[in-house]
């Protein structure tokens, strides 16, 4: 298989690229996002390949981004529209909530609207205010929209060509702290990583570790630790990657096999995707567990700035520390 | 009121309120403001004091000291102007996140916007007696809250006049129309200010709107709109004072576009040689406001070399001091940031504060990422 390495960012741009030359109705727009590539250079050589015409900078008003997409969309196009940083674009949920979540029912099938959303999300990037939130649950709580949130370069380019090739509109959360972290072999051309697959990264038997985003990494740091430092137990840890609709069966075939689950995210502890998972785990898996099912996640706070960000974000530290207690409970 | 800018100068002509020239020699005399020397060279240490922080502060972002901030360089003459005519614990300003220059004027000690810009909160709380709004960092919605700030001054009758402002990019955002129009109907006492300095980040004026000018955005909700060169401080402050004078007295709002440039980066992490046209940065170098009024006070007999020396080196030293204070006091307790969620502690919140604090004393050096 051919490929190139690249980056999470760099994946992005890749699957845009691919997706601009196979689908002439897609449409690629965001403040900066045409001549320079947005500030993190995810849409870079789009509009010299495509022209302004397909790809281009537009005016703040994030409000108009996403009502003009849901236009583009209701008449046969394919609008990719860029929010800058996830925290910026709360103008926008009017057309989000209000109508691209709802508008296929209230038209009964004629008019749906397979927007793409691209939100850089997530903190520990030492931004500033507003530049590190982590509201997924908000887009997840509303019917008609999907969400996902890719944390490798492979599945970056797989999901972002299966959110632009499906029917519905598709929320795509990229972690900026993952953008530059690591490279990886993706494949050239077309291809997709199916939207509501979540990604088993590595095979155990004591506990599952449910996690998405930034927090694949500080999981796997933290696995890493604890078993080095025991041998015998050994950790399932799933990426969920796509947030709406999460993999049931692979969650709760892991959970009866573990009877333990801990699921991670930076985003605000309460009414989140753990709130969802563990009510769901718990009503599908009661009989299997072996202690309660938990959660590492940020506080139900106003995101700190860098000063106090260490302080909320879940660390490897601290996903052992919960790791160490679920594996030590008992009833 | 009789008035010598609002409703006088016309946008749709595309007319600019001008008082000095490039290098700082008076054009149009009859404009010149009435403002004593002693207040005019305060103005002008301000600038001086904002450009000279902005240059330390690159300085230390570029070590790692400061995380980020966004440079007035190349406005001061604007923020100074608009924001001398407030009365200080009176009026208000609801600030946007490049307002270096104004917030010095405003009030803020520099040592909260330093603290700001190195990632702690306590930085956007204004002092007792400044009525100054932290950085706002959602273009448009001070705008609104602006509005807002002005129909309470008008409802308890407190006489204060708010002033705020955006830069020509965020003109496109929906709430400075439907806050114009808000405080046009109910004729409230609130200036907008648009810093038209031809940048939003790497995209152009010319991609952001086809208006003739910002000023005739005003136009359609009826806020009288001016014009006026954003470099020439004499101009900006003497529309921005008969504005407040104006909203003060009862007329309802004004909308001032200042005509400027961003001689800085967008950002610290901004590179503008990628999208910035070489002569056109060069040529707006000819326009620096500070250089402009300078050469007006040498003129006036006001101002030599001499004193610009002793007072790059005054600024300077203080500007150390205020930044080596911030960066001792830049870290907090977890206690705050749980404090000031709301005004008591939620049961919930209780409880996750009391677990992270376990947590914290048991394992001390993971509060993570970069420290
Ligand atoms: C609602 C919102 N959308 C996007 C951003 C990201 N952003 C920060 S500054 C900026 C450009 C603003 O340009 P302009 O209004 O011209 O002001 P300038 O920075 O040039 O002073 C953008 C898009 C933001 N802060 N808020």
């Amino acid at each position: 298989m051919a490929g190139k390495v690249l980056n999470n960012v760099k994946a992005v741009s890749e699957a845009l690229d691919v997706a601009m030359d196979k689908w002439k109705e897609v449409v690629v727009y965001g403040e900066d996002a045409g001549f320079e590539g947005g500030v993190f250079r995810a849409t870079e050589g789009l509009q010299a390949k495509y022209g302004e015409e397909r790809c281009f900078d537009a005016p703040i008003s994030e409000a108009m981004f996403v009502g003009v997409a849901l236009g583009m969309a209701m008449n046969k196009m394919k609008p990719v529209v860029e929010i800058q940083f996830e925290g910026l674009g709360w103008a926008s949920l009017q057309n989000i909530l209000g109508h691209m979540g709802r508008m296929r029912n209230r038209t009964r099938g004629k008019l749906p609207t397979p927007v793409v959303i691209r939100m850089p999300m997530g903190g520990g990037i030492r931004a500033l205010e507003l530049h590190s939130e982590a509201m997924e649950a908000i887009y997840a709580h509303t019917p008609g929209i999907k969400v996902v949130c890719p944390s490798t370069p492979y599945d970056t380019k797989g999901l972002i060509l299966a959110a632009i090739e499906s029917p519905d509109p598709v929320i795509v959360f990229e972690p900026t702290k993952l953008y530059r972290a690591f490279k990886q072999e993706v494949p050239d051309g077309f291809y997709t990583v199916p939207i509501g697959e979540a990604f088993k990264i590595q095979e155990g038997n004591d506990l599952t570790v449910v996690t998405y985003g930034a927090q694949t990494v500080d999981c796997q740091k933290a696995i890493e630790q604890l078993e080095s430092k025991n041998p015998d137990i050994t950790i399932e840890l799933i990426d969920l990657r796509t947030l709406k609709p999460w993999d049931k069966k692979m969650v709760f075939e892991s959970v009866k096999k573990t009877g333990r689950l801990l699921v991670v995210h930076e985003a605000i502890r309460s009414f989140s995707i753990s709130s969802e998972i563990i009510a769901s785990v718990n009503e599908e898996c009661f009989e299997y567990l072996k202690a309660p099912l938990s959660r590492c996640t940020g506080y139900d706070i106003v995101i700190p700035f860098d000063s106090g960000e260490g302080y909320h974000q879940p660390n490897p530290t601290k996903i052992l520390v919960k790791m160490e207690e679920l594996l030590s409970y008992k009833f | 009121m009789k008035t010598k800018f609002i409703n006088v100068f016309d946008p749709l002509k595309n007319e600019r309120v001008e008082i000095m020239d490039k290098d700082g020699k008076i054009i149009n005399p009859k404009l010149v403001p009435d403002i004593k020397d002693k207040d005019l060279i305060d103005a002008y240490k301000l600038m001086n004091l904002s450009r000279r922080q902005d240059d330390f502060q690159n300085k230390v972002q570029r070590q790692g000291r400061l995380l980020s901030f966004l440079s007035s360089t190349g406005q001061e003459a604007s923020e100074v102007g608009y924001t001398l005519p407030l009365i200080k614990g009176k009026d208000w300003f609801a600030s946007g996140y490049r307002n270096n220059a104004a917030w010095l004027t405003a009030g803020m000690p520099m040592r909260n916007i330093m603290l700001y810009w190195m990632g702690n909160e306590y930085g956007g709380k204004a002092p007792d007696g400044v009525n100054s709004l932290p950085p706002n960092i959602i273009i448009g919605s001070q705008y609104t809250q602006a509005t807002g700030i002005a129909f309470a001054e008008k409802y308890n009758k407190t006489g204060g006049v708010a002033v705020t402002t955006t830069g020509d990019g965020g003109m496109s955002e929906g709430e400075t129309y439907e806050a114009m129009n808000f405080a046009k109907l109910h004729e409230l006492p609130v200036i907008f200010i648009c810093e038209n300095n031809k940048w939003a980040i790497s995209t152009p004026y010319a991609k952001s709107t086809k208006s003739i000018n910002i000023a005739s955005k005003g136009i359609a909700t009826g806020v009288p709109s001016v014009k006026v060169d954003g470099n020439d401080f004499l101009a900006v402050y003497a529309v921005a004072k008969e504005a407040v004078e104006f909203a003060r007295t009862g007329n309802g709002p004004v909308f001032i576009e200042c005509d400027t440039y961003r001689l800085g980066a967008h950002s610290s992490s901004d590179n503008p040689k990628i999208y910035r046209p070489e002569e056109e940065f060069q040529e707006a170098l000819t326009r620096d406001p500070l250089i402009r009024l300078k050469n007006y006070l040498i003129e006036k007999g006001l101002w030599d070399q001499k004193k610009q020396d002793k007072l790059d080196k005054e600024q300077d030293e203080f500007i150390q001091k205020e930044f080596e204070w911030a960066e001792q006091n830049k870290e907090y307790p977890l206690e705050d940031i749980f404090d000031y969620i709301y005004a008591e502690k939620t049961p919930d919140l209780e409880e996750q504060y009391q677990e992270a604090k376990a947590f914290f004393q048991a394992h001390p050096e993971a509060k993570g990422g970069h420290h």
